[in-house]
């Protein structure tokens, strides 16, 4: 167990490191040269071929290709992810701001996805073919297809512009007004949630369904444990394994649909800052949003990994 | 997922003397079409795409046409859904986006299966460091949500219908690599690729007569299903902003023009967003189908 984890944290590394790599490259690469960007982001009007180099060796950028590289890496080490283009501010200022706010509505989404998603697909594998069944099944299915941004439109239609019970949009810091801040929260965590419920369901009842003709359970209703015992004692604990991959895997839906999700509902956070800087074109505000959003996820597949092994005394890792 | 555990049972419940051999077409189309969401799916699908060709027939305007004496009308006869903020008939742009729509979903996973699979077809087949390094570069590809990916590649590449589908059939490409790879593992351990190997066979011959073939059953669910999530992604990208740009319409960027209006025009928001759903479901229904008709387990039954 301790070497499966000891490899498992280096290969974590590696892709970490061809991350970074990708991210760099990729800014640098592909066309677009982001210090005509900066001119004319900024209010020079005519520029020389000198100013330009001063421009460029300001921002390191005439320095070769694998220095600059070990620059940036070497920075981020340091919490340095470098300067706006746009207006210089450092970046990391903005994404201390941010990162918060959007951690906390995505964790939000995800215990949501979690407390809800499993129980409902567990309830219908037991009542298979029941109306609770067919219903839960129903809705997962427009569940993992409605577009979550048009979803949270139709809720501001809704709940908001209609019926007046819930704030239109915006974002008030929970320490600020807790009340204010959970009534905000309410559509935006829904809309992020509901991908992550209907998966979770979904996987749920299927590896239950198949779990509940092994022979073990035949022989534990044979004994004739309650069905509550039976269900939950036993066929929860293998049933769920290939929950928890799942469910790990909805931290990316989840920071993925943070994207649109912010912006619908006017979120201050990560995903409308990528929107933005991607908009603006600034590179170093893009580079440290993707890198981020890379970690959080590498990290969540770790976790995933190694609580897999944990769970199941059975998977060897050699 | 959901209806394996319809398919176990049905093997379950037939008993050997019950089996009648019946051929793989007739087969593949009786479960195909015995359920009637994916009846409906499959309908579903094939009305977008005669919508998408022959837009210009069945539209009653031309899409961008601008009227501002007809600006945000509620719907009426001669608009039946309404028009927009330049007086652009909704129902007009609503068809021609389905063009938009499939058109981006059709390329995008077309250009993400073949690079995917091919890489997923190299990597299984001859293992070792070849794998490593093509999960090495599957795993980084994964570690960002796939919007974000789809967005950074956008943004660097630029705007329009061709960039699009180039980021979002990049941001595809590890999903089919994994799956390929793994297929390949399990069936290049069948006896008749030891077979092929030793009659000489070569290399290229084994891998696109022998083994492409036959993992490519899981293949084809996942393109069809590809094709709801793509489309999604594509009118989530042009929500933003960040994709096929304005005037061209599509039902990304109907939805967010809508935004505006929500309160006196809702439909301009909820007819482009309804359009998607409804493509989207059609074809995750159509993969859940085609998943059941492909199962092997029910190979030769029923």
């Amino acid at each position: 167990m301790t070497s499966f984890i000891i490899r498992r944290l280096i290969l974590s590394v590696i892709v970490l490191f061809l991350v970074s790599l990708f991210v760099f490259l990729a800014m640098h690469l592909l066309p677009g040269d982001p210090v005509l960007m900066y001119v004319s982001a900024s209010s020079i009007q005519q520029v020389t071929q000198e100013q330009l180099d001063q421009i460029r060796h300001e921002f390191g950028l005439d320095k070769p290709l694998p220095k600059q590289y070990l620059d940036w890496v070497g920075g981020i080490f340091h919490g340095d992810f470098g300067k706006s283009i746009l207006n210089h501010s450092p970046v990391i200022q903005e994404i201390t701001r941010r990162l918060p706010i959007t951690i906390y509505i995505g964790a939000l989404a995800f215990i949501i996805a979690t407390i809800v998603g499993i129980p409902a697909g567990v309830l219908c594998a037991v009542r298979r073919g029941s109306w609770i069944d067919s219903l839960v099944t129903t809705l997962s299915n427009i569940g993992i297809t409605v577009p979550t941004f048009w979803l949270g439109i139709i809720l501001i239609y809704v709940f908001a512009l209609h019926f007046k019970w819930l704030p239109v949009m915006g974002y008030t810091s929970p320490f600020v007004n807790f009340w204010m801040s959970t009534k905000q929260l309410i559509m935006p965590v829904f809309c992020l949630a509901l991908g992550p419920i209907a998966g979770n369901a979904r996987q749920a009842r299927s590896s239950m369904l198949e779990i509940i003709h092994k022979d073990y359970i035949r022989t534990a209703w044979s004994k004739g444990l309650k069905e509550r015992s039976v269900v939950m004692r036993h066929a929860l604990k293998n049933g769920l394994l290939p929950v928890v991959t799942l469910s790990g895997m909805g931290i990316g839906t989840i920071l993925g649909g943070s994207v649109l999700i912010e912006q619908v509902f006017n979120i201050p956070g990560m995903g409308r800052l990528a929107v933005t800087s991607v908009m603006n074109q600034d590179y170093p505000y893009v580079q440290a949003i993707c890198l981020i959003m890379a970690i959080g996820i590498v990290f969540s597949n770790l976790l995933v990994d190694i609580s897999y092994g944990w769970l199941d005394p059975r998977v060897h890792y050699d | 997922m959901t209806n394996k555990d319809k398919d176990t049972s049905q093997v379950a419940v037939l008993q050997p003397e019950n089996k009648r051999h019946i051929g793989e077409t007739r087969r593949f189309f009786k479960v195909f079409f015995s359920r009637r969401v994916v009846v409906f799916g499959m309908v579903v699908i094939v009305m977008f795409i005669i919508t998408a060709v022959f837009a210009p027939w069945i539209a009653p305007y031309n899409p961008n046409k601008i009227d501002m004496n007809h600006a945000l009308l509620q719907p009426n006869s001669a608009h039946w859904l309404g028009t927009d903020a330049l007086g652009r008939d909704t129902l007009s742009r609503t068809i021609y986006g389905t063009r938009i729509s499939l058109l981006i979903g059709f390329f995008v996973v077309i250009l993400g299966s073949i690079v995917g699979m091919s890489l997923g077809l190299i990597a299984g087949y001859y293992g070792g460091w070849v794998l490593n390094i093509v999960m090495r570069i599957v795993d980084t590809l994964m570690a960002f949500p796939m919007l974000i990916l789809a967005l950074l590649l956008a943004s660097l590449l630029g705007m329009g219908i061709r960039n699009v589908i180039i980021a979002l059939g990049i941001a595809m490409i590890p999903a089919y690599a994994r799956l390929m790879c793994g297929q390949v593992i399990s069936v290049k351990e069948n006896d008749y690729i030891l077979a092929g190997r030793s009659i000489g066979a070569s290399h290229m011959r084994i891998m696109m007569r022998h083994l492409a073939p036959n993992c490519f059953p899981p293949l084809i669910v996942m393109m069809t299903m590809m094709l709801g999530t793509t489309i999604l992604a594509e009118a989530g990208l042009s929500f933003i902003g960040i994709g096929v740009q304005p005037p061209v319409a599509t039902w990304g960027n109907m939805v967010n023009d809508g935004r505006t209006y929500l309160l006196s025009n809702p439909l301009l928001s909820f007819a482009p967003g309804l359009a998607i759903m409804l493509v989207v479901y059609a074809f995750n229904m159509v993969g859940d189908g085609l998943r059941d008709a492909l199962d092997p387990q029910l190979r030769g039954v029923i």
